[in-house]
């Protein structure tokens, strides 16, 4: 922040819907879409005298979420009741955890800006439900409501007020999207809305100790959202406070299309949600098996995985960190790994071709469609010499934007580097004859001429030749 | 024997061995209905396809299908169990018109189990209240004196048997709700283990104490009905597993060598004399039949009414939340905007005494009053429980009364809530304690008005109680009364 005066404090609340088979309440479909209330029953969408059944996958799924997260089970848990009328929350109350949530007092890593590493505390993980969805209906101006999400099982993971830094909350969150992936909880796809972060942010006086007042800050469905969203609200804070005025507490929207935030309600309006035990669900006892056996099921993690592509496979510190962000790239990098395709070549292409194509297709990770394995048959191919590197870099685009088998498509459009030195020979023979006046310039000294020359000649082998063979027979000649 | 007189294991019997079947009893039933319905007012609904129902049956009988020892018999259900495709109003405005698309699984087993239901029984609004008078259907009158309430909030569930209009009810209790009435009606009904019996579509009044029974002409016939719903379901998080009701256990009891405990705090003021020597006579009257009976301290008594009002109207305040207006129910026409509907459809769609409860629930659960009254609340339950578990120790069962009157004139309770909440005071501390208990007619006022008694048991009793009360029922002939003006309606 430029503000070097003021130090920004924020907080993070996570919502990630779990990839549970079915609702955490009744056997109905989580399955994302699907026609308006086709995904719902009398249970989810709280008809009179139905009842919850607690699907012990949710429970399962928060353990493993937690212990990975490191947190602190809590053996004997229960949910809640959060009442509030809303019309996308058809029973007026969302079953939640308050007073004994299933998870507690955790961490989780992450790189902090001076380069070193910093802990991220998280100060609980409750299980609750997700509410269905409002739908304004413009040509009858009317609002329609969609149960399908009513009864997702939700985690909440609530964070210590630990960042400083917008960077270091999109560190934290790519952290916990790798995490919740890698141990399939969550597809963590924050275009479907299955990961959902509210911003508690403040600031004050660099140096104080004290907490300023705080703002919430709701719906930001993207990552450059929730930076832009935390620039506006750190600089609108300071800006208040420069003036002389007082933040207010208050809840604020996220409007990314205008850049700004806006009141939602104020500390005063704040709902009184009157929380009390959930009676219609008995508490649920963790015994201390089940948790040594979740945590003992649990894969390698980010963290051991980084750890183990420095320490063991020699990788950059950088290259480790940033694959082991994305299960995908996880997934890309260990296939071939196992392929026998050599650990830092593979790391140089994903650092530079994948996250090229993924940056300028604007695509996630998760998203790339192509067999893994083809990136491996390609970078063996360039090894081999069929191919020149530069060739591969197309050939990748291609495997990349159609998902082409790369070796179908070298041959299909007969890629391969000229080997036969006598054709070589004779097209560069051509290119000199062609240039009289560049191979005059290249004997008088000019070095530039020679470049030229190896372009027209590597231009005329339609790129498919070795430039050093071509830059070795195009001297013999000259 | 003629049908009027019948109990329902008697009727099912005689269904059973082909000497009358399903489809007369049924006509039989609806004959009654029709005779005694405009003057108590117990019915709601009256399903249409009775008869149809009755001779399917029947058939099933024939083909061994049906077994249940109940099998053909017309009963009736309180109209807070959802019931497929019938009107479940619970009494109230908000949900008349509503049909549910699933039936409440005590419903469904009772259906299992061969059973004629004749249709949807009367009730105080959700289950609110102790007089059956804050109906949105009108008010129930007690077949023994049309000018008095039948007690509440089953009232309809407790007059249709004693009017003879159903050979025995469902009914639901969270207070007291099948007990007093039972007692006000002079039949005998079970409240059972929290637990027991699934709620799985009962319309929640509160989740904790909520319980659904069967009120009858007897203990055996009670037993036979608790039999068939009394099991555990996946869709209740808090029923659980039970060995269900042996009914020739509860009929072969012998209450000899019972240690029976009465809770002498219960014989304090405000318990109206009649009554009590009614009680005191059951007391004596289990003892010549063997069974050891004293008085003892249970001094808790007195936090039972405060503690059942917060905890009940704090869960009722939210499991009446989902009647919004928004997707079922009653709605305010043309609101303003979306806080409008709410309140105005929530403000009509109520009425006084609903509307009391939640505002009184909303209040004891809001942000600084909860530790103050919800969480002490809490703790008034935890020590309840543990004085009837101390009881339990040493008694069988504990002996006392249902309610301290019998039944009071229509409109004398209404004016005045807290004497009506005061009425509670024998029933509300067992459903915090979670335990069984049943009413059990034993004697009449100097109006004529039944008094039951009350026996209450420890968790997973019922066959105990149920078998006493036999016993009882063996040797006393109060439950056999029936209402003298019935022969003149």
């Amino acid at each position: 922040m430029s503000h070097s005066k003021w130090e920004t404090v924020m907080g993070l609340e996570v919502h990630v819907e779990l990839a549970t088979k079915t609702k955490i309440f009744c056997s109905c479909t989580t399955e994302f879409g699907g026609a308006p209330n086709t995904h719902c029953c009398p249970i989810c969408t709280g008809m009179p005298g139905v009842l919850p059944s607690l699907n012990k996958a949710v429970v399962e799924y928060a353990t493993k979420a937690g212990l990975a997260l490191n947190c602190e089970i809590t053996r004997y848990n229960k949910f809640d009741r959060k009442n509030y009328f809303y019309p996308d929350l058809p029973k007026a109350y969302q079953i939640s955890q308050l007073y004994l949530p299933i998870c507690r007092n955790g961490g989780v890593e992450i790189e902090a800006e001076d380069g070193g590493r910093k802990v991220i505390g998280i100060h609980e993980i409750h299980m609750e439900e997700d509410a269905g969805k409002l739908v304004h209906d413009p040509h009858t101006n009317s609002t329609l409501v969609d149960y399908n999400r009513c009864g997702v099982p939700l985690i909440e993971i609530v964070s210590e007020p630990d960042f400083r830094s917008a960077e270091e909350v999109i560190r934290y969150l790519e952290k916990l999207r790798a995490i919740l992936q890698y141990i399939g909880v969550s597809d963590c796809k924050m275009q479907e809305g299955s990961l959902r972060a509210d911003v508690n942010l403040s600031v004050r006086p660099a140096g104080s100790e004290t907490f300023g007042t705080r703002t919430e800050m709701k719906n930001m469905n993207s990552f450059k959202a929730i930076m832009r969203a935390i620039h506006y609200e750190a600089n609108r804070q300071i800006g208040v406070l420069e003036k002389g005025g007082e933040v207010m507490q208050e809840t604020r929207r996220w409007d990314d299309n205008l850049g700004e935030s806006f009141a939602m309600r104020s500390k005063e309006d704040a709902q009184d949600y009157k929380y009390f035990p959930e009676p219609d669900l008995i508490p649920i006892e963790i015994s201390e098996e089940t948790v040594e056996q979740t945590k003992k099921a649990l894969p390698e993690l980010p963290e051991a995985k980084r750890l183990r592509y420095v320490g063991e496979l020699g990788l950059p510190e950088y290259d480790a960190s940033q694959i082991t962000n994305s299960k995908a790239l996880v997934e890309l990098f260990e296939c071939n790994l196992a392929a026998g395709v050599p650990a830092k070549e593979l790391a140089n292409w994903i650092m530079g071709e994948v996250m090229h194509m993924l940056s300028d297709s604007g695509k996630e990770p998760e998203e790339m469609t192509f067999d893994y394995r083809y990136l491996g048959a390609l970078i063996g191919m360039v090894q081999k010499n069929e191919i020149t590197r530069n060739t591969a870099k197309k050939v990748f685009k291609a495997v990349f934007e159609e998902g082409c088998d790369p070796v179908d498509y070298v041959e299909k459009h007969n890629l391969k580097t000229v080997t036969d030195t006598g054709a070589v020979r004779a097209a560069i023979e051509e290119v000199v004859a062609a240039n009289p006046k560049s191979v005059e310039e290249y004997r008088s000294g000019k070095e530039k001429a020679l470049q030229y020359l190896i372009g027209q000649s590597m231009r005329a082998l339609r790129g498919k030749a070795d430039p050093q063979t071509v830059t070795a027979i195009l001297k013999e000649i000259l | 024997m003629e049908l009027k007189d019948m109990t329902a294991l008697e009727l099912g019997a005689a269904i059973r061995k082909g000497e009358i079947s399903a489809v007369e009893a049924a006509e039989f039933s609806l004959g009654q209905i029709e005779r005694y319905d405009k003057q108590f007012s117990c019915f709601v609904t009256v399903q249409e396809d009775v008869l149809q129902r009755a001779e399917e049956v029947q058939k099933g009988i024939a083909a061994g299908a049906f077994t249940s020892p109940l099998a053909g018999v017309p009963m009736g259900i309180k109209d807070n169990m959802c019931q497929k495709g019938i009107q479940t109003s619970c009494g109230s405005r908000m949900l008349a018109g509503f049909k549910p698309t699933y039936s409440a699984t005590a419903v469904e087993e009772i259906m299992k189990a061969g059973a004629v239901p004749l249709g949807k029984l009367n009730m105080d609004e959700f289950a609110m209240g102790s007089t059956s008078e804050t109906s949105f259907f009108g008010v129930t009158r007690n077949p023994w004196n049309a000018e008095c309430v039948p007690g509440g909030s089953s009232g309809g569930s407790a007059a249709a048997v004693a009017a003879g209009e159903c050979f025995y009810s469902l009914g639901s209790d969270t207070g007291g709700s099948i007990r007093q009435p039972a007692s006000f009606c002079g039949v005998t009904g079970i409240k059972p283990t929290y637990g027991a019996v699934s709620r799985f579509g009962l319309v929640a009044y509160a989740s904790s104490l909520d319980q659904i029974g069967p009120l009858a002409r007897n203990a055996a016939d009670c037993a036979a009905v608790l039999g068939e719903i009394m099991k555990q379901d996946r869709r209740d998080n808090t029923s659980v597993a039970t060995k269900g009701i042996d009914l020739q256990k509860v009929l072969h009891t012998d209450v000899k060598g019972m240690r029976i405990g009465i809770p002498a705090d219960f014989f304090g003021e405000g318990l109206d004399k009649e009554v009590a020597a009614c009680i005191e006579a059951a007391a004596k009257q289990l003892e010549s039949m063997g069974a050891t009976v004293e008085k003892f301290d249970m001094p808790i008594v007195k936090y039972a009414i405060p503690a059942y009002y917060i905890i009940a109207s704090a869960e009722a305040s939210s499991n009446l939340s989902r009647y919004d207006g928004i997707k079922y129910g009653y709605r305010a026409e043309h609101p303003a905007d979306l806080l409008d509907l709410y309140t105005k459809s929530r403000s009509e769609g109520f009425g006084m005494e609903v509307k009391r409860r939640i505002m009184l629930g909303c209040f004891v659960l809001s942000s600084g009053y909860y530790d103050a009254y919800y969480r002490k609340a809490l703790q008034a339950k935890a020590l309840i429980k543990a004085a009837f578990d101390r009881a339990f120790e040493r008694y069988d069962l504990i002996l006392g009364p249902v309610a301290p009157t019998t039944a009071l004139k229509i409109g004398e309770n209404l004016s005045d809530p807290l004497k009506m909440y005061l009425g509670d005071i024998y029933t509300v501390m067992i459903n915090l304690a979670g335990l069984p208990a049943a009413s059990v007619p034993c004697g009449f006022d100097g109006k004529g008005m039944p008094v039951g008694m009350h026996l209450i048991g420890h968790y997973f009793d019922e066959e105990k109680i149920l078998g006493a009360a036999h016993a009882y029922q063996q040797v006393t002939d109060w439950h056999k009364r029936k209402p003298t003006q019935l022969d003149r309606i």
